[in-house]
């Protein structure tokens, strides 16, 4: 039985911890779309919390759990510095400014010698795990669950439906968008870090446009009434290829069309329900 | 009791208050005082500036000149949130319901800048926060009971009527506890029975509850019979104001309604059925 387990484990170990890895993304893209902005940052917060993360044990010999930290802190610290210029901006313009993020930080990573350049980072020790891994899925959800619905969860959703009376309601708009940047970067961060350290390697071009939107398909698959939504998006998103296997060649035109017909005839995505904001 | 209870200073001042987009002046230096636990109507005929008024008010646009004082404390320097806690509160044209919420959340909503709980306490479940969410709850009951919507406490906002969405905005403002409520046209959209409820319920805010309401409203029957006093906008400028009975002989009004001057100046009834 415990042989069995073991060796499913060894045999999809990439995407058990896949799905976690993508879960935790799929909460990090919540954050910013539950309060109306389009997100597309993700892969670059993600990529720097996976560099700054894996320098830290590879290269400077540091513990994990202080690995984790900067890998949480730096991308905080990227999203607060360009979140304040970029506040004004909604919809695709900000989406826009997002994508160029991303596309300096993967052109500063590829010619970054220290961190390996094109070649990436290799050799980084395997640190937390599966455990670990679906233990910060877990609490993170659970967290999300409480603050929806409290007075946070509330401003969000206000936020989302109408700007203008969330902020007659008494919401602070700018200090929220700020926050949900932040959070969402922290958390992406967190996701890189993790998921460097159970991967072994990362490389410049993994965190990238395709990245971005893949990230963003988890949402829009799951759809965003409950933090649980992303997740599912996230969790089937990630098998969804393995599944297929059997097509071969047409594999990913298949997936593609999948996804596309989930968002056709699913708009409020997968898990439509929305989830209650008393306590 | 609204005699009575009258303040010495008025609860809020408007002073010179200019809007321009670009060419158009929309508000034209506009001054008036809503006395506090009155009620002020704002009236004049559509695209007269009366929104415009009410989004400088409530800092939704940035006013080009002039100021606000609330409670002789000016709000001109403070954003949007910052005037909801000093206690304006609003309603719109337009019904800004946020639909897909309960019809209690939108309420519970309404009193974001009255709860206090950070995300701590909220992470770790603190039981003040716990307690606060409960008390907000009851709180929010109560105002939708004195809309006369506590059957619907559970449902959609979005799937209300109207005139209940209307009343819910109303709930939803009472929420913040405010000091003034800006009401952009209550009745609009409402059938004459809920318009006809809809006047005590007005009073009862400014008599029970020591509101002060400052009103948009195209339905005259409503403002002349609800009104303590009435400002008269037209073209952005102010042309007239006093109490609903010296307003409606005022021959700048009865011009600006009707384009031009009646000769029987005791003839009210055109002024009184004029609506949107």
């Amino acid at each position: 039985m415990l042989d069995s387990f073991s060796d499913i484990y060894w045999t999809y170990q990439n995407i058990i911890h896949g799905i976690a890895v993508n879960g935790i993304l799929g909460l990090s893209v919540y954050v910013v779309l539950s309060i109306g902005q389009l997100a597309l940052g993700q892969a670059a917060f993600m990529g720097i919390g996976a560099y700054f993360g894996a320098i830290a044990t590879t290269k400077l010999g540091l513990p994990f759990p202080i690995a984790l930290l900067v890998s949480v802190l730096t991308p905080a610290a990227v999203a607060f510095a360009i979140g304040a210029p970029t506040l004004r901006l909604t919809g695709v313009y900000l989406a826009i400014s997002m994508l160029g993020l991303g596309e300096i930080s993967r052109l500063l990573f590829l010619n970054w010698e220290y961190a390996g350049g094109a070649l990436g980072l290799s050799g980084i020790p395997e640190r937390g795990g599966v455990f670990l891994l679906y233990f910060v899925l877990i609490v993170l959800i659970l967290a999300f669950f409480f603050v929806g619905r409290s007075r946070i969860g509330r401003a969000m959703e206000a936020m989302r439906e109408d700007e203008t009376a969330a902020g007659v309601m008494g919401v602070n708009v700018p200090r929220y968008k700020l926050a949900a940047l932040v959070v969402s970067a922290m958390l992406a961060g967190l996701a890189g870090c993790l998921s460097a350290h159970v991967s072994s390697f990362i490389g410049p071009n993994e965190y990238g446009f395709e990245m971005a939107t893949t990230i963003l398909s988890f949402a829009l698959l799951g759809g965003i009434g409950t933090p649980l939504g992303p997740v599912v998006g996230a969790a089937i998103l990630t098998l969804l290829p393995e599944v297929l296997r059997f097509l071969a060649d047409y594999r990913l035109m298949i997936n593609g069309a999948i996804i596309v017909i989930a968002v056709l005839f699913m708009p409020r995505g997968l898990l439509s329900w929305r989830m209650k904001r008393t306590v | 009791m609204a005699n009575m209870t009258r303040d010495a200073h008025p609860t809020l001042e408007v002073e010179g208050l200019t809007k321009q987009f670009r060419g158009l002046v929309a508000v034209d230096e506009v001054t008036f005082q809503v006395n506090g636990n009155t009620v002020h109507g704002l009236i004049g005929p559509n695209g007269a500036g009366k929104t415009t008024v009410f989004n400088m008010i409530s800092g939704v646009l940035p006013a080009t000149a002039g100021s606000i004082r609330l409670l002789s404390e000016p709000l001109d320097e403070l954003p949007t949130w910052e005037r909801t806690k000093r206690g304006v509160a609003r309603t719109f044209q337009n019904i800004r319901m946020f639909g897909d919420m309960s019809v209690i959340e939108n309420v519970i909503t309404g009193m974001h800048s009255r709860l206090k709980s950070n995300l701590g306490s909220i992470l770790i479940r603190q039981g003040n926060f716990r307690k606060e969410e409960t008390e907000a709850e009851a709180m929010a009951r109560e105002q939708l009971a004195f809309v006369g919507l506590e059957q619907a406490a559970d449902r959609r906002a979005g799937d209300l009527s109207y005139g209940d969405q209307r009343r819910l905005e109303i709930a939803r403002a009472l929420a913040s506890q405010p000091k003034i409520v800006l009401l952009d046209e209550p009745a609009a959209g409402m059938n004459p029975a809920e318009t006809h409820a809809l006047i005590p319920l007005l009073q009862r805010l400014r008599d029970d509850r020591g509101l002060t309401l400052l009103i948009v409203e195209h339905d005259m029957h409503l403002v002349m019979s609800l009104c303590d006093r009435i400002t008269v906008i037209n073209f952005g400028k102010k042309i007239a104001e006093g109490t609903p009975g010296e307003v409606r002989e005022h021959p700048a009004v009865i011009e600006a309604y009707l384009g031009h001057k009646v000769d029987d100046k005791k003839s009210t009834a055109p002024v009184s059925k004029v609506t949107s």
